[in-house]
């Protein structure tokens, strides 16, 4: 009973500080905004326009994107570390989200240099075009390495071929849009429109809806594959469908906001410690909302700390997400010398 | 065949297309228990992989209820046969009711949430295996023993009619390994439910299996019960010993005899030297021993570790031989030691006091070997 009422409380806490930052971020800016006049600069017949338009047109997408790709980064970084059996597996550090990048840069410009528009959709599929090749590399590294800070190794040193790629395309991209891919390929959740919303929410809440229905299956999964197997579960088909959803999830990210580091580790991990128990059942929406909270802050830092130069969103969830790994890494050693 | 609740058909078993042991056919009825014995690498845990359909196996079937294994749904199977594995589990943050509650995956909803049933059934098998006082212990700080009989709560738990472990005993104590087989023999017993098995342990695969099967070589080399397998010589032939000595009645081990002449004779009997057949066998001094009865409790050892052994036929008189040939080793040997106590070697053993006699009269009769 006492663990039901943790439960609880932890997702309270999770949604009123996720309501909490939406607000904030919302009201905090270049122009700022008082909490309470709000709906009045919402309502309809505001004098206002300039400041609805920022709060409408500029800011809302914004939060709402940093919301929703947060929630689907922690997911994705929660299967990845079902998948490996390993903590501090993440998009970004097995190289996922780098190699998304690469083909959507390739992609952005050759759309560039061909002219033809591109579109929500077509990012993210290249997105996860780049997504599924690297994971495969990664799966394959994974059948040769069965050490876990190895495999990772492996998956950052990929990552950095992916990004000097897409370095060397980028700097030699000619176009005035460049400065947009320039801050694209650090990763940022500026520029993003309703449309981009619209679709990043459609595919996020499917990904994000099948990801729960796997909950069973995942509480199989954490008992070692034999178990899994013997428990009923088709082994096989599970690790495609975590793999496929995983990259589906991480592409969306990298499609829109480039790649964004930590937040698939870290993320899952506070949430593991929040509610005090793996159960998939709790921890899948826990870690959505954990992402969401989490990218929200650091959206909301990176924008406002030394505005109005804004800070890449990666190098603000590293400022919070890396010491997470690294104690996650010393307690792993410590754990294995007992 | 029909009759058997679970047996196999030509079953092939291997890695990669190679088979490893060809050819399986084992069976056994409900609520018996079936062992595989054999040497290291010989294939049991392969062959129970196939068997659970970790492994796909290379040809031949397995049947189980009436069924074949490759034609059942993974659910289906989960709900009649349930698994102790030797790959350790690591879950995070995990009791061990919610490890053993894992073992109700196969009767769950959608979403995996335990009815009251569920969770009465948890309960009892933890009962079962008498480790509800660890229930809300975290799994990944109890000890080896403690996971293991975790496991088989788990396992018990999923309601199987067959379940299969693999070498479920190595790494339990001496008291552990006792009351786990006792508690898989109560449930074969009371509840019915069968138990396939590999085993490290012969005196306790003899002592618990109706059926065993040997796997040697690339084929299951005998398949019966302990009487049929633990025969004169058979286990050290299975095993390819060629150093020390087995005793297929009781499973005692001897280490290999010290070579050379002897140079100690021991007046043994009553089951008073085996410990100092054993002492002077880490020495490594030679030494003989008499006048033993085939039947006596030091007589195992004595064949396994002495140089030379002078024995007489259970329960028949000494003959004067025998009695001249312990004098001859005497007069060999560089010194004598007596073993029994001078109020034993009395009535048919009378001889024996003759001997120590006849070694004291040679000054060799010595008291600390």
């Amino acid at each position: 009973m006492l663990k039901h009422k943790r439960y609880y409380a932890a997702f309270i806490i999770l949604i009123l500080l996720a309501f909490f930052l939406l607000t904030l971020n919302l009201c905090i800016g270049s122009v700022a905004t008082p909490f309470t006049e709000l709906p009045d600069i919402l309502g309809k017949d505001s004098a206002d326009t300039v400041s609805r338009d920022i709060i409408t047109q500029i800011r809302a997408p914004r939060a709402l994107a940093a919301g929703i790709l947060g929630g689907a980064l922690a997911l994705s970084g929660y299967l990845l570390q079902t998948f490996f059996h390993n903590p501090i597996a993440s998009p970004f550090t097995l190289g996922i989200s780098s190699g998304a990048k690469l083909v959507v840069a390739l992609v952005m410009v050759a759309s560039l240099g061909f002219s033809f528009h591109l579109n929500s959709w077509m990012m993210i599929f290249a997105a996860f075009a780049g997504s599924l090749l690297c994971m495969g590399f990664v799966i394959l590294a994974s059948r040769v390495i069965s050490h876990m800070a190895m495999l990772i190794v492996s998956g950052v040193m990929i990552g950095y071929i992916c990004s000097a790629v897409t370095d060397f395309v980028v700097t030699f991209a000619d176009d005035e849009n460049i400065v947009n891919l320039h801050n694209w390929s650090q990763g940022s959740f500026s520029g993003i429109t309703w449309e981009n919303v619209a679709v990043m929410a459609v595919v996020t809440a499917v990904a994000s809806f099948c990801v729960f229905l796997l909950s069973k299956p995942i509480s199989a999964y954490q008992m070692g594959e034999a178990y899994a197997r013997n428990m009923g579960l088709n082994v096989r088909t599970f690790r495609i469908l975590l793999v496929i959803l995983s990259s589906i999830l991480s592409a969306c990210v990298t499609a829109f906001a480039g790649p964004v580091s930590f937040v698939g580790i870290a993320v899952p991990h506070l949430i593991k410690r929040l509610l005090g128990t793996v159960r998939p059942l709790l921890m899948i929406p826990a870690c959505f909302l954990g992402g969401a909270v989490f990218c929200l802050f650091c959206d909301l830092l990176a924008r406002t700390m030394f505005a109005p130069t804004e800070l890449s969103i990666s190098t603000v969830t590293a400022v919070f997400g890396a010491p997470v790994v690294i104690y996650i890494m010393i307690h792993k050693k410590k754990e294995r010398a007992e | 065949m029909e009759d058997f609740y679970f047996y196999t058909e030509g079953l092939t078993v291997g890695y990669d297309g190679v088979p490893l042991v060809k050819n399986i056919r084992i069976h056994m009825k409900k609520g018996e228990i079936l062992t595989l014995i054999g040497p290291n690498g010989a294939g049991k845990t392969t062959i129970l992989r196939s068997i659970i359909r970790q492994l796909a196996p290379l040809g031949g079937v397995v049947w189980l209820d009436g069924k074949q294994t490759e034609k059942m749904s993974g659910r289906e199977l989960s709900r009649k046969l349930s698994v102790v594995l030797t790959e350790r589990i690591r879950p995070e943050m995990m009791t061990c009711e919610d490890v053993v509650a894992t073992g109700r995956y196969p009767y769950t909803g959608t979403f995996g949430i335990l009815t009251s049933e569920d969770r009465h059934i948890v309960r009892e098998s933890m009962e079962l295996v008498h480790i509800l006082e660890l229930k809300d212990r975290d799994f990944l700080e109890i000890s080896d023993g403690q996971k293991q009989r975790v496991m088989l709560a788990r396992a018990l738990c999923q309601q199987p009619d067959i379940i299969v472990l693999d070498e479920p005993t190595s790494f339990l104590d001496i008291r552990y390994k006792l009351e786990f087989l006792s508690i898989l023999q109560t449930m074969a017993r009371t509840k019915n439910l069968s138990v396939l098995m590999s085993l490290h342990e012969l005196d306790l695969a003899g002592r618990i299996s109706d059926k065993i099967a040997c796997v040697s070589g690339d084929k299951i080399d005998r398949f019966g019960t302990p009487e049929e397998i633990f025969t004169e010589g058979y286990i050290p032939k299975l095993y390819q010993m060629t150093t020390g000595f087995y005793d297929g009645r009781t499973g005692d081990l001897e280490l290999p005899r010290p070579e050379g002449k002897p140079e100690l004779l021991v007046i043994a009997g009553n089951g008073t030297g085996t410990s100092l057949f054993r002492k002077l066998q880490r020495e490594q001094r030679p030494f003989a021993v008499g006048i033993l009865w085939e039947n006596d409790l030091d007589y195992p050892a004595a064949r396994a570790l002495a140089a030379q052994v002078v024995s007489v036929r259970a329960f028949h008189p000494i003959e004067t031989s025998k009695k001249e040939q312990m004098k001859q080793l005497a007069d060999q040997c560089r010194a004598v030691f007596c073993t029994l106590p001078p109020e034993e070697m009395t009535g048919m053993a009378a001889a024996l006091r003759e001997i120590r006699d006849y070694a004291a009269s040679l000054g060799k009769l010595c008291s600390d070997p």
